[in-house]
Parts: structure tokens; sequence; C-alpha cells
């Protein structure tokens, strides 16, 4: 019996950004080009202290230019989607809940290519889409999970399952009336993938992340008490109805930010929480960030086995994703811990 | 609890009255004056009413809520829980209305103890009294000193201390029902409502729960009113009955008062017999066969 302490919550933090830490040096090394580890060291090593001169144009390219936007990419999609996910468990009472089931993923990625069609030139259109998107399909969801007058779980789930297929179905009407070399790298990116460079600065995705998560992470302990059951958090004083919408809204957003990025990257948002609820418990103040550092750190190993597996041609990190998750997940299942 | 009325619990602990001369009267802690409630579609003819009842509870006793399924006992629950507002009259809780209580408030005055809701997520019994602190406690809600006492000493009362370091999914159906309402001592209350607690409980798991419940009202002061189905052992472990019947209330008293056959054979549409113990308390005989 250990009542969880910050001590406990920071110590646990450190050592999983530490992890993270280690899996960006790794990732940063391992490529179509290997570069040793002593020269990755001496590289970072003379950018931390300003010294970039004295690196080859070279290992700048690969490492600066190509390698680290794609990881920071990386991180700020696992942070995301495993946050967006953990968040969706909590509020339906269902494990199997996930922004993919929910259709929240289909609605950012309809968002997304409607702003592509329509308002490609406009700066920040496509994350702007995805949101839109994303909040228009948790709202048609929500709607749709109601049933008298209460949101009920499983016709949530249902709702959402509907809404995947359908928008799905007018994702794929869309990407008919584009031209061709456009729909290859579309399907691409439906697949989930993060070769193509963010539309927007780093800086504002990572603004968004840190005011998703951080509005999610103001609930943490009433998520907690709705862990189990929504009389029974009301009657522990919990504002059920504020809490579900903060935490609608926040995942919403989060979930439109991975896709806006990357597509469709699937099992994230299922895998990443359940594998750190095994670790470290059920608890929502470490879950949350705990999550977010272990969805970095999931889809920067993910991405970067996407890389140099079949290098040097590249997978697609979602189809990865799928590949290592579907299996661990249905592992876990049988085990009866998911 | 104000300390003037503190005071005047230790004048007069329960039972220690002095021989012919009854206690001075205390004022209830929960009155339902008149409350009624009805549920209806928008617009709609009603599905269900509540009519009007009133009745009383006092610290240290324990009134069970009888009644058929669909009689309203739940309804009425959640009008005393205040998660409803009665359509008319009041339900008070020391004097204040529980509905017009902000969630915070009234999590520290009253608390529930609902039928068996299975959890998500596992999670340890400790953890799960603790979460009773939370309408005491802002932001991250990390468990200090006084919550730890505080739960400590929830989960000795309702003896539940020997299972603090087990999983909440591994426990048995009795050892839940005590971890449960150990979160609900958690919550300080003033009054606590049990819906149904002995459901799916073997017999000694029942009256293990029930004893339970009448010393803690006893020790604490708590009000403490409980929906069940089992006759016998609220006639056994209630102060006062309050029997329900199609929404509406039939009688309130002592279960002596409450128990007579024909009252009890009409509400719950069986043949049965009445018989009274030594120490006057009834017992219910069902017969199998219907009435008319």
């Amino acid at each position: 019996m250990r009542p969880l302490t910050p001590r406990r919550l920071l110590l646990t933090c450190a050592m999983l950004a530490g992890i993270l830490l280690l899996v960006v040096f790794f990732s940063l090394k391992f490529g179509t080009r290997s570069i040793s580890i002593y020269d990755l060291g001496a590289l970072l090593f003379r950018t931390v202290t300003g010294h970039t001169d004295q690196v080859s144009s070279d290992f700048r390219l690969i490492i600066l230019d190509i390698r680290w936007p794609r990881i920071v990419l990386a991180m700020i999609v696992g942070a995301s989607l495993s946050v967006a996910g953990a968040s969706f468990q909590a509020l339906l009472r269902n494990p199997l809940a996930d922004p993919y089931v929910l259709g929240v993923s289909s609605g950012a990625a309809l968002g997304s290519i409607l702003s592509l069609i329509w308002a490609a030139q406009l700066p920040g259109a496509t994350p702007f889409g995805a949101f839109a998107g994303a909040i228009a399909a948790t709202a048609a969801v929500y709607f749709l999970g109601r049933r008298g007058g209460e949101l009920d779980s499983y016709a949530l789930l249902l709702g959402g399952i509907i809404t995947a297929s359908f928008l799905s179905a007018l994702i794929m009407f869309l990407m008919t009336t584009i031209s061709g070399r456009e729909l290859r790298g579309m399907a691409f990116w439906l697949m989930g993938d993060l070769s193509t460079p963010s539309p927007v600065a780093t800086g504002w995705l990572f603004l968004v992340l840190v005011l998703g998560v951080g509005a999610i992470y103001t609930t943490a302990a009433d998520l907690n008490l709705l862990l189990g059951g929504e009389q029974e958090a009301m009657h522990l004083g919990v504002d059920v109805v504020r809490v579900k919408l903060v935490v609608y809204l926040g995942a919403s957003v989060l979930t439109g930010l991975a896709v806006s990025v990357s597509g469709a990257i699937g099992y994230v948002g299922l895998l990443v929480p359940h594998l750190v609820r095994l670790l470290f418990g059920s608890d929502y103040r470490l879950l949350i960030p705990a999550t977010a550092l272990g969805g970095a750190i999931a889809v920067v190993l993910a991405d970067t086995l996407a890389r140099t597996l079949v290098s040097p041609t590249q997978l697609p990190v979602g189809a990865m994703t799928a590949l290592v998750g579907a299996p661990v997940f249905i592992y876990l299942l049988r085990r009866g811990m998911a | 609890m104000n300390p003037a009325e503190k005071t005047a619990e230790k004048a007069a602990p329960a039972g220690a009255g002095i021989p012919g001369r009854p206690l001075p009267p205390e004022p209830p802690r929960l009155s339902v004056d008149l409350a009624s409630f009805s549920y209806s579609p928008e617009g709609g003819a009603s599905l269900f009413t509540l009519e009007a009842t009133t009745f009383d509870v006092r610290s240290r006793e324990v009134v069970a809520v009888l009644g058929r399924n669909g009689s309203g006992k739940s309804t009425l629950l959640r009008l005393l829980a205040g998660t409803l507002a009665p359509l008319s009259g009041r339900v008070k809780l020391e004097g204040l209305e529980v509905s017009r209580l902000d969630l915070r408030t009234r999590a520290q005055r009253i608390a529930m103890v609902q039928q068996e809701n299975p959890l998500l997520f596992p999670i340890r019994v400790w953890d799960f009294v603790v979460q009773g602190r939370y309408p005491y406690s802002r932001g991250l809600r990390f468990e200090t000193d006084d919550d730890a006492a505080v739960a400590r000493q929830a989960l000795y009362e309702a003896g539940a201390d020997p299972l603090r370091g087990r999983w909440m999914h591994k426990l048995s159906g009795g050892e839940k029902q005590r971890v449960v309402l150990a979160r609900a001592l958690a919550q300080q209350p003033l009054l606590l409502l049990l819906d149904e607690p002995t459901l799916h409980l073997d017999i000694a798991a029942q009256v293990d729960l029930l004893r339970r419940l009448r010393r803690i009202a006893t020790d604490r002061g708590f009000a403490v009113v409980v929906v069940t189905h089992e006759l016998n052992l609220a006639a056994e472990f209630a102060d006062r009955i309050v029997l329900l019947d199609r929404g509406k209330t039939l009688r309130v008293g002592k279960p002596v008062e409450v128990y007579q056959q024909a009252l009890l054979q009409q509400v719950f549409g069986t043949l049965l017999s009445v018989e009274f113990n030594s120490r006057g308390v009834p017992k219910v005989t069902f017969s199998g066969a219907e009435t008319e």
C-alpha cells in the first residue's frame, strides 16, 4: 500500500523523461545512414554549446534538419493520442474507448481534408480543420450517445463506431475526387505518417499539447472517482457535468492536434494507457503525465522502426503501431488485464 | 454539527435517560416535509409519482424504507440525497434544503452506499476508502495525515481494517460492502443513505452489515436511512419503518406499529403471517400463496 505522493509522481515522471531522452538519442542515431554514438554525442554537444559551425553539413542536415523535427512531431503526436485515449476511457467507463473507436479521429481527418481542399493556402488551415472536425465528431457522437436525457456509455460507443464508418465513407468519397498524385500522399497520411513536415510551427503544436493535457489534468482527481460510476462520483462531490465537458473538449483538441500532424495512428491511445496502468496503477494523477511521456516514447520508437526496418523504404508509422499494437493488445486482453 | 449540539450529545448519551423521564426532544436531523416527486416525459402525463411524504430522522436513528419494486423507494432516496429536487414540499438536513446545497457541501454531509457498481480498473481498498475524503480537499488531493487518520478509523469501524492492502475486485460481496461503507464513513457525513446494501450478500454478511450500521449509528450519532427488501432484518435493526406502496407512504412508525398482517399482505401482495418474539420484534413468515 503506497499512496500517491508528489514525490512519487515526480520521480516516476523523471524516470520516464530519462527513458524518453535515451530513446530520442538512439532514434537520432539510427536511420538509413547510421551515425556512431561518438559522432552523435559530439554533434549534440556542439549544437547545445552553440558551435554548430564545427559540425559537418551532412550530419547537420541528417540529424538536425531531418531526424530531429520528425522525432519532435512523434513525441507530440504520441503524447496527444495517449492522453486522449486515457481520458476517453475514464469518461466512458470503457477500457476500449479511444479516439478511433469514438470516430473523433475520423472527424479530425475529414476536417483536415476539407481544409486542404477549400483553404490549403491559409496558414494553419489543417490543424484548425482537424480541431473543428474532432470537436464536431465528438458533438455528434455525444448526441448519438444520449438516451433518455443521459449519456449512455454503450450507446455512445456504438454512436462512435457508426460515426467513424460514416466519416470514413465521406473521406473515401472526397479522395476519389482528388487527383492521383495527391491521392497517394493522402492515403499514406491516412495510414498515419510522420514524414510530411508539420503545417504549423512545432512551438504552436507544443503549446496546444500543454494546454490540452493541462486542462485534462485539472480533473485528474475527479476522473479517479468517475471510474466507479457517475452517480457514485456525484455523491462524493464531483461536478460530473463540468468534468465531462472539460475532458471532452480537451481530448478532442488533442486528437485534432495529433491527426492534423500525422493522420490516423492507431492503437496508441488504447495501448499506452493500458501499459502505463499495468506498470504504475490506474491513479489518473500519475496516469496522465506518465501516459503523455509513455506515448511520446512509444511513437518515437515506432517511428524509428518504421524508418529503419525496411530502409531505405519507409513504412507509415500507423502500420508500425498496428503491427506491434494489435498482438500486444490481444495478449493483454487474454491475460484479463486490459 | 455545531458545537452546541455536540455538547447536548455528550450530556445525553443514547439510552441514558433517567427512568420514567423522557429525554428532552432533539430536533430531527433530517426532516421530510410533504415532499413529492413526479417523473414525466417533457409535457406528457406523469409516468410515476411519489406522493407527499412526511417523516423525520433523528441522529442515532436507523430508518428502513420498505416496499415492493417500483413503489418509489429509490426516488425517495434520491430526494433525501438531494440529487432530485422535490416537486413540492421540502427535504431538510439540519435546517438546510438538501437539493440546494452545492455538491461539495452535500458530499460532506450526506454519504450514499449504492448497489454494487463494477470498477473500471483495479484499485486497492485503501485508495478506494481515501476517495471518501474527496469533498474535503481541492486540486490534486494528495492524501494528508488527517485523511489517512479518518480513513483508518472508517476502515476500523466498518470492520474492513484487515482488507486495506487488498484489491477491490478480489473481495467477496460482504467484504466489498464493508469497504464501500468505510468510504461512506470517511466522508464523515451527518446522514448515511444505503440503497439495498444487503443485496447479493449471504445471510451472515447481511446480519453483520446491519449490526455494524446499528452500532455506528449509535456510537457516531449518524442518521441512517436504508432501503431494503429484508423485512425481518429491518424489523430487527431499524428504529422506524417507512412503508411505501405505489408511490404512497402508507405508514411511518416503529416496526411493531407497521408490521401488521393485513397491511403487509396488501403491500407485498402475498399471504404472510406476523409473529412477535420475546423482545417484541416482529417476524414475518411468507406462505408463498398469492392474495386475490
